[in-house]
């Protein structure tokens, strides 16, 4: 398959296929690798649907988060008042997160508040009004309008609004389509903001610059990133948190684009190579020493900096491999379920395995059989071949009482999470967990240290799993926990991969 | 018709879902989209037994849109009495499923026959915000739960009490509880449906109630008026959540008239909790005196509640003057004369402006222009912390949005809750100057 041959980016429309179409992405699948990925190859994955599912989370969180990270934007969100929650937090975190660069932030979110009469009429002149209202009042570097699921059923058309405000603000004013009816993956809602960044904000390169595109969500290793790619000569541009509008014009002159999560990254990254030649880093992420080498190595062959990349890895082993090896062997037969977003699963799983842990259950909350570059994620490649080949592993787009039901069946050691809401319930169950928030919890040598230590503190004091456990009621019913996982997974459709 | 919405202090109706989730062993079904819980979860302490993902939602998509989503909701509500253990199941329909127009009503009456009860309400979020949503959650509950026809034996001294609306309030739970104390104190029995030890049980129990007592200004009334009316149970409405002595003796002269207490009870008890409130005023009234950089004038910036509530505290407890008052909840205008008038009605004739505003920028300049003649005071919630910090003022966040901040079972009711106010304040003054 070429690279970015089938994937065409259209940056004159504002719209984004969501994964589910774009890429066959699927949210439900109970198996193991092997058949996933036999299936995957083969054209015969078919995704499951649920006939029972709980609540999970909306794409417009994804993208509407990202979007707000840029300092000095509005996002102008034509919706009613709950979905507009995001400002709440954006108001505390970003501010902290600003806060560590010692820079603030005025990004801002006002919503249009649409009542019942709305949804009769329309409200596209009151939405006129309040982008200029908000222009006005916050004078910010660009305006994201961005749709819900209430304008867009009643068809309230941002486009064309967007397109008449074209000339009317210095800044740009850019459609952004957060119907949260779109897709089952939230993860859409990133490729969604990629999307408008791509179209209203990143220009065309004037030359090169000795940077290098890093996409994550919370930086926090900005300040050891900073200092390793110093190292090679070269500066990190974060994305998109703590960016600014004028420096996300010029990330087409980059030397290269990383990215910190394989889910996170995908559109952006491809669409920068593809448009503008920027080439896209992609192998396994810097997560444990696998991954963190393979990508640095990677890094350095990309910018020519390969014998600078040797000698920083050779240092840096000789520090911290002894020290890991120490800990692991304390690890070493440990039983894992872990449940994460796709971008980490596979990843995690690789690092466990790699402290000499065993994951009995993996669970990834969707599945991007390819990404916009036509292949398979490299962190899922490179588990087929160092994997157990019936490793257990289910797609699941958080489904509690699925993940409540292997721990019951598995009853492992640990459970991991990366998503907020879900090690609540495994020590609630009884079983340590360990929250994995931190995209860098595990990066590098220094990262994959101090996680294998935490994973011991974890196993070593169970006092509050077991305090908690032995006094609470669990939410589901006995019958549920005898039930086979797939129970209300019916086949319903094939994917829309290009193998079909 | 769309309004400017900047910093918004409320949720849609759908975050009522918190309600539902307050009633212990009570569950939400969600007929909405697949991300609604979660962003409206966004509270601290919102787990438990059930938290927002474990709420069964059709996670209404595209093909529903097109559709319909009655067979969805259908199989939801079936698997979700098989999967999940619950006593009371509570169906809300969100934004699309009521635009695109399923009867989740007509759905929801397939299981009526089963054991446990599924309720239905709609709460989509265009129709009103979470202060609304809170309301049509507890009639629909009310309504369809309580299907006991009068006359019902009545149980002597059982009042009904309802406060602040379940975690949109950071206070709800401690300040139902502190004024089922105050109850308790005056010799009746509190019935509660929401927190510990509380739960469907509860709800049966309403009908046998003597008396129902609503502490809010308007949030809830609907839902409390329903219970007078179907089962004839007298509703006192009490507009102010009373917070320190003055106004906690106020209530509890007025729960005693309402409810035909002998005045010389109430005298006792008032007079026994005042000496001690006054106790610990007196031994802390120095630093209430003398702490240099604490001024006269304040502002609230919250919902009805605690614009209220806080403005009768700080005027008739601690000799405050209030600056104008912004109240964010976005009350019908039905309730807002009744509430103005309240705020005219402080000791020393010393009266309250108060507007109703949904515009936070507006609110943060127009406290930019207040006269504060001294160190100002900002009562509200994260939003105030900048403009707060911006004119050097103390800043004391009460309400939501109550991000960082963390509220497990504080109250700032009663006369105790004056006292824990107290220690907010002043514990804001002494951060910046102990002198």
């Amino acid at each position: 398959m070429q690279i970015g041959g089938d994937m065409p980016f259209n940056f004159n429309n504002s719209n984004v296929g969501p994964r589910e179409t774009r890429l066959g992405s699927i949210t439900g699948y109970a198996g193991d690798l092997e058949n996933l990925v036999y299936c995957s190859h083969n054209g015969s994955l078919k995704n499951k649907e649920r006939c029972f599912s709980q609540s999970s989370s909306c794409l417009s969180g994804c993208a509407l988060s990202q979007l707000l990270g840029i300092r000095n934007i509005a996002i102008i969100y034509h919706a009613p008042s709950g979905c507009a929650t995001i400002a709440e937090g954006a108001n505390i975190t970003l501010g902290q997160l600003a806060a560590r660069i010692n820079k603030t932030t005025n990004s801002v979110v006002v919503s249009t508040d649409l009542d019942e009469n709305d949804t009769v009429f329309g409200a596209i002149e009151s939405l006129r009004k309040i982008i200029k209202h908000t222009y006005d009042t916050y004078h910010p570097d660009a305006m994201f309008v961005s749709s819900s699921c209430v304008s867009g059923v009643i068809g309230e058309n941002i486009d064309d609004l967007s397109e008449e405000l074209k000339d009317e603000y210095p800044v740009p004013v850019i459609p952004v389509h957060c119907e949260g009816f779109k897709s089952r993956i939230w993860a859409s809602g990133f490729d969604i903001s990629d999307h408008a960044v791509m179209q209203g904000i990143v220009k065309p390169p004037k030359g090169k610059r000795p940077v290098i595109n890093f996409k994550n969500f919370f930086e926090s290793a900005r300040p050891q990133i900073t200092k390793l790619f110093a190292e090679f000569g070269v500066a990190p541009q974060f994305l998109y948190l703590n960016s600014t509008v004028e420096e996300l014009s010029h990330i087409s002159e980059s030397l290269a684009t990383v990215c910190i999560c394989g889910t996170l990254g995908t559109y952006l990254g491809n669409a920068l190579e593809e448009k503008y030649g920027v080439p896209y880093v992609r192998t396994i992420n810097p997560n444990g020493i696998a991954g963190f080498e393979t990508w640095l190595r990677k890094i350095g062959e990309t910018i020519g900096k390969q014998k600078e990349v040797e000698a920083y890895i050779e240092k840096q082993r000789a520090v911290y491999i002894p020290q890991i090896e120490e800990v692991k062997k304390e690890l070493r037969g440990l039983r894992c379920v872990i449940g994460m977003g796709p971008g980490y699963t596979y990843e995690v799983t690789r690092v466990l395995q790699e402290l000499g842990m065993e994951v009995v259950w993996a669970l990834a909350w969707h599945y991007d059989y390819k990404y916009d570059n036509g292949q398979v994620p490299p962190a899922l490649d490179y588990l087929q071949k160092t994997a157990p080949k019936d490793m257990k592993l289910s797609i699941s787009d958080q489904q509690n009482y699925e993940v409540m039901n292997i721990l019951n069946r598995y009853k492992p050691d640990l459970y991991f999470s990366r998503h907020p809401g879900s090690t609540v319930w495994a020590i609630k169950q009884g079983y340590a967990a360990l929250f994995v928030a931190d995209e860098y919890m595990i990066f590098g040598y220094e990262g994959t240290l101090s996680f294998a230590k935490t994973i011991l503190d974890t196993i070593k004091n169970r006092s509050f799993e077991k305090n908690l456990a032995s006094r609470i009621k669990l939410p589901y019913t006995k019958w549920w926990y005898e039930q086979n996982i797939d129970k209300f997974m019916t086949i319903s459709q094939t994917t829309n991969g290009t193998n079909n | 018709m769309a309004k400017i919405l900047d910093q918004p202090r409320y949720k849609c109706a759908l975050a009522a879902m918190q309600t539902v989730q307050s009633i212990p062993g009570a569950i939400p079904i969600l007929h909405a989209g697949p991300g609604c819980a979660a962003k409206l979860n966004d509270n601290n302490g919102t787990s438990g037994q059930y938290s927002a993902n474990i709420f069964p939602c059709t996670s209404i998509s595209e093909k529903e849109v097109v559709f319909g989503g009655a067979d969805k909701l259908r199989n939801t509500i079936r698997n979700a009495l098989r999967v999940i253990d619950a006593d009371m199941f509570v169906v809300l329909s969100g934004c699309t499923g009521e635009i695109i127009g399923d009867d989740i009503q007509e759905v929801t009456q397939e299981f009526s026959d089963e054991e446990k009860p599924v309720i239905w309400v709609k709460a989509p979020g265009f129709k009103g915000n979470n202060y609304v949503g809170h309301d049509w959650v507890l009639s629909a509950i009310f309504n369809q739960y309580l299907k006991t026809p009068a006359p019902v034996q009545k149980t002597k001294g059982l009042v009904n009490l309802f406060a602040g609306v379940p975690q949109q309030d950071p206070f709800w739970l401690g300040n139902l509880r502190e004024l089922e104390n105050l109850l308790r104190a005056v010799g009746l029995t509190p019935n509660t449906i929401f927190g510990f030890g509380r739960g469907p049980e509860n709800i049966r129990k309403l009908p046998e109630a003597e008396y129902s007592i609503l502490v809010s200004p308007w949030t809830g009334t609907g839902s409390a008026e329903f219970l007078e009316k179907k089962f004839g149970i007298p509703l006192l409405k009490y507009p102010v959540l009373p917070i320190g002595a003055f106004e906690t003796s106020k209530f509890l002269r007025a729960v005693g008239d309402f409810c035909k207490i002998d005045k010389n009870n109430i005298e006792e008890v008032i007079k026994k909790k005042e000496e001690e409130y006054y106790y610990y005023i007196e031994r802390f009234a120095d630093t209430f005196l003398e702490t240099r950089i604490m001024g006269k004038r304040f502002t609230v910036v919250s919902d009805a509640q605690y614009a209220l509530a806080v403005t009768k505290f700080l005027v008739n407890d601690l000799g405050q003057f209030p600056e104008t008052q912004f109240i964010t909840d976005d009350t019908p205008e039905e309730y807002r004369d009744a509430i103005r008038a309240q705020f005219r009605d402080l000791n020393y004739g010393i009266q309250a402006d108060v507007e109703w505003n949904t515009d936070g920028h507006d609110i943060d300049t127009k406290i930019r222009g207040m006269d504060f003649a001294g160190t100002p005071l900002i009562v509200g919630s994260n939003w105030e912390e900048k403009i707060a910090r911006q004119l050097g003022a103390h800043f004391i966040n009460i309400s939501y949005p109550m991000i960082d901040r963390l509220v497990i079972n504080s109250s700032v009711a009663g006369y105790s809750g004056g006292l824990k106010l107290l220690e907010d304040i002043y514990t804001a003054a002494l951060g910046r100057l102990s002198l």
